[in-house]
């Protein structure tokens, strides 16, 4: 698949001195979902405002469709949607001039039927003649987002767009994102929470301290990093490990009552079956087993962990 | 030229002189309506005309003048200010426009307002005074050139502004006092020598003098020398902004 955002050697240093990216390298492909990771301060939104031509970058390139973000600035903005993190909105305006005027600035003659579709699918409709300061915070949201697609973008950049909204919300602002992706738009999100970009991200990058520490499918990200524990349920309690098994690794859990088998998920099959016939030899029993499999929180925690 | 954008904001902009009519127009008409009955009518009776034109009549100009540079300092600052505190100037910076462009949506629709607000203050004085205009061509240039000058100079202002403090301190404190001083209620002939020439540092005395010469053809100063400082003034607005949108200044880091 082709690259329709190439991020090279990104640098940002602030006024102040703060190295907000240390030099991030991305290639973003058309039609994909790609989550952002990190923590808060990582450098995920100042990466977007670089794209998106609200900050200008200290070092590095940034193509959008071929085009340079800072010298075609034309081409390559009018490409993309922005869905800022903040609920900034113009208290004074109605839904309907709002989201005209978002069409306007970008260049596109006004055309009412797209407006109000835009409107009807974010189901906005019946507020359209409403101030923005009467709507709640998770309609003042979807305006948001109403405004970044008013001009019909290729690429759509959401900065943390579910932080603050309810579950129900949540939900449907995926299924916009999902309806958006059937029809060829390239999704960029930045999110704290796991749960989203495991439900809709084609692939997971984690940044932090301005590095992106890892980019990867979120399955083979999952199958690659996700450790598995088994946990087996002793029939009788063990005092100590017997040392035909150290070749495990096997922990006893406090009160003897448990065996836990840590493995990598890819590893699996293998060692499990054979410390099991292992555990049949030594006479141990047990009466319940299960299996864990981490999630992408935990990949991440520990990611951002060995960082720091 | 993104063409479309200047009009939306351009159009943007007018339309909160519509949602705020009571504020944006009634109320500059009526303090200037107040001018005129206290000093054109009330207290103008009785002072003498000025160069043969009559007290009510001379101040005209001076007070058009004066609601003008509020007006578009004013327009002029909150229209890119409000952006930059309710943070909505997301949306015009990750926009396909040039800071050319933004800068024609806003100062054009400052100095649009401007000028109305100024053609209606013109229209109401003819109510309490005698109004002739001597040459309409230069007055029309005069009002065209100090509108967009001094909307420009609001946007400077709002770009710099980091509160709403900052961002009035011009009108109210600068303003008035230049305006007041800049011979828009007398002819700088009545001051002392010493005050005279501090006058001459002041520019809105030439346009408040250029002005009135469009009108009544007496001026303090020479009228083509006003347009000059019209014309400098405009000149050193420009090059603030060429500065801040060259640096980014206050908009992009």
């Amino acid at each position: 698949m082709a690259s329709v955002v190439s991020i090279q050697n990104l640098t940002k240093t602030y006024g102040n001195g703060f190295e907000a990216l240390k030099g991030i390298d991305l290639e973003i492909e058309e039609g994909e979902i790609l989550a952002l990771l990190g923590p808060n301060g990582a450098g995920k939104t100042t990466l977007i405002s670089i794209v998106c031509g609200l900050v200008n970058p200290s070092g590095g390139k940034v193509l959008v469709g071929g085009y340079d973000v800072v010298r075609d600035f034309r081409q390559t903005r009018s490409m993309i949607g922005l869905v800022p993190q903040e609920l900034t909105t113009d208290m004074f305006e109605t839904v309907w001039n709002t989201v005209s005027f978002s069409r306007g600035v970008h260049g596109k003659k006004p055309n009412p039927e797209l407006v109000e579709s835009v409107l009807k699918d974010l189901s906005l409709w019946a507020k359209k003649d409403n101030m923005l300061r009467e709507l709640s915070g998770g309609m003042k949201r979807r305006v948001l987002i109403a405004k970044a697609l008013a001009h019909e973008p290729q690429i759509l950049f959401l900065d943390e767009p579910t932080a603050g909204v309810d579950v129900n919300l949540r939900r449907e602002m995926w299924q916009v994102v999902e309806r958006l992706r059937e029809n060829g738009v390239t999704i960029i999100l930045t999110t704290h929470y796991i749960e989203e970009a495991e439900e809709i991200a084609d692939r997971v990058g984690v940044i932090n301290g301005g590095k992106l520490l890892l980019i990867e499918e979120k399955t083979a990200l999952m199958k690659k990093l996700g450790r598995k524990q088994l946990r087996l349920e002793l029939a009788e309690p063990l005092k100590i490990l017997p040392d035909s098994l150290s070749p495990y690794n096997l922990t006893l859990s406090e009160d003897g009552a448990a065996l836990l088998h840590e493995y990598q998920g890819e590893e699996g099959d293998g060692s499990i079956a054979s410390l099991l016939s292992m555990l049949q030899a030594e006479n141990i029993h047990f009466r319940d087993l299960s299996t864990r499999q981490s999630s992408l929180e935990d990949i991440f925690v520990a990611l951002v962990g060995e960082q720091a | 030229m993104n063409v479309e954008a200047i009009k939306s904001i351009y159009f943007f902009e007018m339309a909160r002189m519509r949602r705020t009519l009571l504020q944006s127009v009634i109320s500059p008409v009526i303090t200037t309506s107040l001018y005129f009955i206290v000093f054109g009518t009330a207290i103008g009776s009785r002072i003498q005309s000025i160069e043969g034109v009559s007290y009510g009549s001379f101040i005209t100009p001076g007070l058009i003048m004066l609601t003008l540079l509020t007006q578009c300092i004013g327009n002029g600052s909150i229209g890119i200010y409000f952006p930059k505190f309710t943070g909505t100037i997301y949306e015009i910076l990750s926009a396909p426009v040039a800071m050319t462009e933004i800068l024609i949506g806003y100062v054009g629709a400052a100095a649009s307002k401007g000028l109305i607000i100024g053609l209606i203050i013109l229209a109401t004085a003819s109510f309490f005074v005698d109004i002739s205009i001597a040459h309409p061509f230069v007055m029309a240039v005069f009002l065209v050139l100090t509108a967009v000058t001094f909307s420009l100079f609001g946007f400077i202002i709002g770009i710099w502004a980091k509160n709403f403090e900052q961002l009035n301190i011009v009108p109210m404190l600068v303003v008035p006092p230049l305006t007041f001083l800049g011979g828009s209620f007398y002819s700088i002939d009545m001051l002392p020598p010493f005050w005279q020439a501090v006058s001459h540092f002041n520019p809105v005395l030439y346009l408040v003098s250029g002005f009135r010469w469009s009108f009544y053809e007496i001026a303090d100063v020479n009228p083509l020398l006003s347009l000059g400082m019209v014309g400098l003034f405009l000149a050193i607005c420009l090059s603030i902004l060429g500065w801040i949108f060259h640096t980014g200044y206050r908009l992009r880091s």
